[in-house]
């Protein structure tokens, strides 16, 4: 009998702190697979960011740097510089990058820095205990938006995929999910192939990854697949939307 | 035949690996609590196990190991 | 490069750090220290470093975090609105140990301000301008010699003590030029950066540079082991100049460009038989203690001379301890004192109608 399944080398083996449920543990494990089946964990640097995935620094075997709320993608840009033949991603939630972050996301995009930013869309802020974030969406309930986030007063949410293929400097943006098997597994090669856009030096690459935050949706871990299937995913549609 | 492992200390019984075996053999086990206190995920009649290793897929705590 | 160059102070600024091995520099243009990106944009790539202007400054201290936290010699550089922005970054790099350096050519303040030249963001540098208990090691160049000799020795200090550097200049040493010479480098031996991100290469365990510490223990504990080493700081690398204070009645004290004016001020005193003497602080992080406190069992009065409203007064007045008075005079927004104005001060002091 051979092992066909365990856990991948670049992932330390330590109980996660996240929420039963909570997808944050499917995505990390996807990204050390996709660094062990690189063979690349001895030149990754990742950089962590500021949310429920700030412990991700405790998770990944690779040198990791923790990172001001918003500013991966700088940090990051700091480090590949300094280091280009290194592989640099980093993993970021969607309060992280498209709220605070927004500049260092669009300019690290726009500059076409050979990084890989994982983002981590759930529609809230997770750590801070459910406030709106910029991907919360209408009609969603949250912390901050009471009577569900309404458009006249608390704007629209932001679909990153669709804003950042516009810039010259993405190499290969991707929004994908982890709400069933099928998924995980186009998930996994969408980082996969994130990765390798670094590594081939085409410039900057995203993968959008929907995931689900059953604590502060107030639903069961099931059901809140179920809702992200329902309700994100008709607005944050899958698929690759630049790949150079 | 295939085998599936269960690292149950790590499991916080979130339920999903039962969602998605296409041989519905894995289920919760309602006569124990691990040390989280959370009602750890198992599978029954291990002998109908494809190893097609969904479960271990979709387990966000990479509870689960399995051999073929 | 070891004959002497007339050169503009920024330039200066960016051809010593460049000549003390930094590799990297991360800025954005704020009036008045443009030149130290632009010379860095022409020389970085001839010594085959990184020059990377910034989408903001808060973006160029966070991608000088991960330059430094990957083990590299970086610098930014930037002026009171940009290092106001810059503060966040400043204490995460204090929180994670890097060394770095930082270069404030400050300008009249507060808000947009004006640019030219100013004092106002002393407290901001040494009182520490972000959050947490921490200290960062300020030097204050008087001269653009001063300036390329001060940065230089910046990176060392950075890398021996893991700590950010502030060069705290102006507006008019910024853009003013002198002759300048650059001395063969030799830097001190310093430890090897093997807590550096630079990939594990599959050799060693993993390294993590991070600031976070959820258990209150923890972080009580890495605060005391800064702490000591700044007390090491403050033994061993407090740089001053004191001239003519053994007789002086009048001690003037100020630092960077307004000292030069002072000492004028001085001469001038003197020359009208007023016996007058002044103390210059070069680092105003460790701020050079002793030499006040050994001075002021002469001197009458002390009077600190700023181009602010007053505020390494305050450290002037805490170092004398109340043994002797401590006077101020000072120009803010920009305006530059001069050497007459700062006499009469002198004079109501001897002449005793000055009030605190």
């Amino acid at each position: 009998m051979t092992k066909v399944f365990e856990k991948p080398k670049a992932l330390c083996d330590v109980p996660l702190h996240y929420c039963p449920g909570c997808t944050h543990g499917i995505i990390h494990r996807l990204v050390a697979e996709a660094i062990d089946e690189l063979d690349i964990l001895g030149k990754t640097v990742g950089v962590a960011s500021v949310g429920c995935s700030v412990f991700s620094y405790n998770y990944f075997e690779c040198d990791m740097q923790q990172a001001a709320h918003g500013r991966a993608p700088a940090v990051a840009t700091g480090i590949k510089r300094v280091h280009p033949g290194n592989v640099v991603f980093t993993y970021q939630g969607d309060g992280d990058l498209a709220a605070i972050g927004t500049a260092e996301m669009v300019h690290a995009a726009a500059r076409g820095e050979k990084i890989t930013v994982i983002f981590v869309n759930n529609a809230i802020y997770g750590m801070t205990g459910g406030q709106m974030a910029p991907t919360t969406l209408l009609g969603q309930v949250t912390q901050t938006s009471p009577y569900g986030r309404n458009a006249e007063n608390q704007g629209y949410p932001i679909k990153v995929c669709e804003m950042l293929s516009t810039l010259e400097g993405s190499a290969y943006i991707a929004r994908v999910s982890v709400d069933s098997v099928k998924n995980i597994r186009n998930a996994k090669k969408a980082i996969k192939k994130a990765f390798e856009t670094q590594i081939e030096g085409k410039g900057f690459s995203l993968v959008e990854v929907l995931s689900t935050c059953p604590t502060n949706w107030g639903l069961s871990p099931v059901e809140s697949l179920d809702w992200l299937r329902a309700n994100m995913m008709p607005f944050y549609p899958l698929g690759i939307y630049k790949e150079k | 035949m295939a085998k599936v492992f269960f690292k149950e200390d790590r499991c916080k019984g979130c339920e999903l690996c039962t969602t998605v075996c296409p041989k519905g053999i894995v289920v919760m086990a309602r006569d124990r609590i691990n040390n989280k206190g959370f009602q750890p995920a198992q599978v029954i009649e291990q002998d109908k196990c494809i190893g097609c290793a969904f479960c271990a897929m979709i387990c966000p705590d990479v509870v689960i190991e399995v051999e073929k | 490069m070891s004959e002497k160059v007339l050169m503009k102070g920024n330039e200066a600024v960016a051809e010593a750090a460049i000549q003390a091995g930094c590799r990297y520099f991360f800025g954005y243009p704020i009036t008045p220290q443009n030149e130290i990106p632009e010379y860095m944009a022409k020389r970085m790539p001839k010594v085959n470093g990184v020059y990377l202007q910034a989408e903001s400054e808060v973006a160029a201290i966070n991608m000088v975090y991960g330059a430094a936290g990957a083990g590299a010699r970086v610098m930014t550089s930037s002026s009171s609105p940009g290092i106001s922005l810059k503060q966040e970054g400043i204490s995460y790099l204090v929180g994670s140990d890097l060394p770095c350096v930082i270069v404030n050519m400050v300008r009249g303040g507060p808000g947009l301000g004006g640019i030219q030249p100013a004092q106002s963001d002393y407290f901001q540098a040494v009182k520490g301008g972000a959050h947490g208990d921490y200290y960062l090691v300020v030097l204050a160049p008087s001269s653009v010699q001063e300036a390329v000799d001060l940065t230089m020795e910046a990176f060392d200090i950075a890398d021996m003590y893991r700590t950010p550097v502030i060069i705290l200049g102006d507006g008019m040493l910024g853009q003013m030029m002198e002759p300048v010479q650059f001395h063969q480098y030799k830097g001190r031996n310093l430890p090897a950066k093997d807590w550096a991100t630079t990939g594990t290469n599959n050799s060693r365990k993993r390294n993590i540079i991070n600031s976070l510490f959820i258990d209150p223990q923890e972080l009580e504990n890495l605060n005391i082991e800064r702490f000591n080493r700044y007390k090491q700081i403050q033994e061993k690398e407090v740089k001053f100049e004191s001239v003519n204070c053994e007789d002086a009645d009048v001690v003037l004290v100020a630092y960077g460009t307004t000292a030069r004016v002072a000492k004028s001020a001085m001469s001038r005193a003197r020359a009208e038989g007023l016996k007058v003497g002044l103390i210059r602080p070069i680092t105003l992080w460790p701020f050079p203690v002793q030499v006040f406190q050994q001075v002021a069992r002469t001197a009458k009065a002390f009077l600190a001379v700023e181009m602010s409203m007053g505020q390494m007064v305050e450290d002037v007045r805490l170092a004398v301890n109340g043994l002797k008075p401590v006077y101020f005079y000072g120009r803010t927004g920009g305006m530059v004192l001069t050497p007459m104005a700062i006499v009469e001060e002198i004079k109501k002091i001897s002449g005793g109608e000055k009030n605190d």
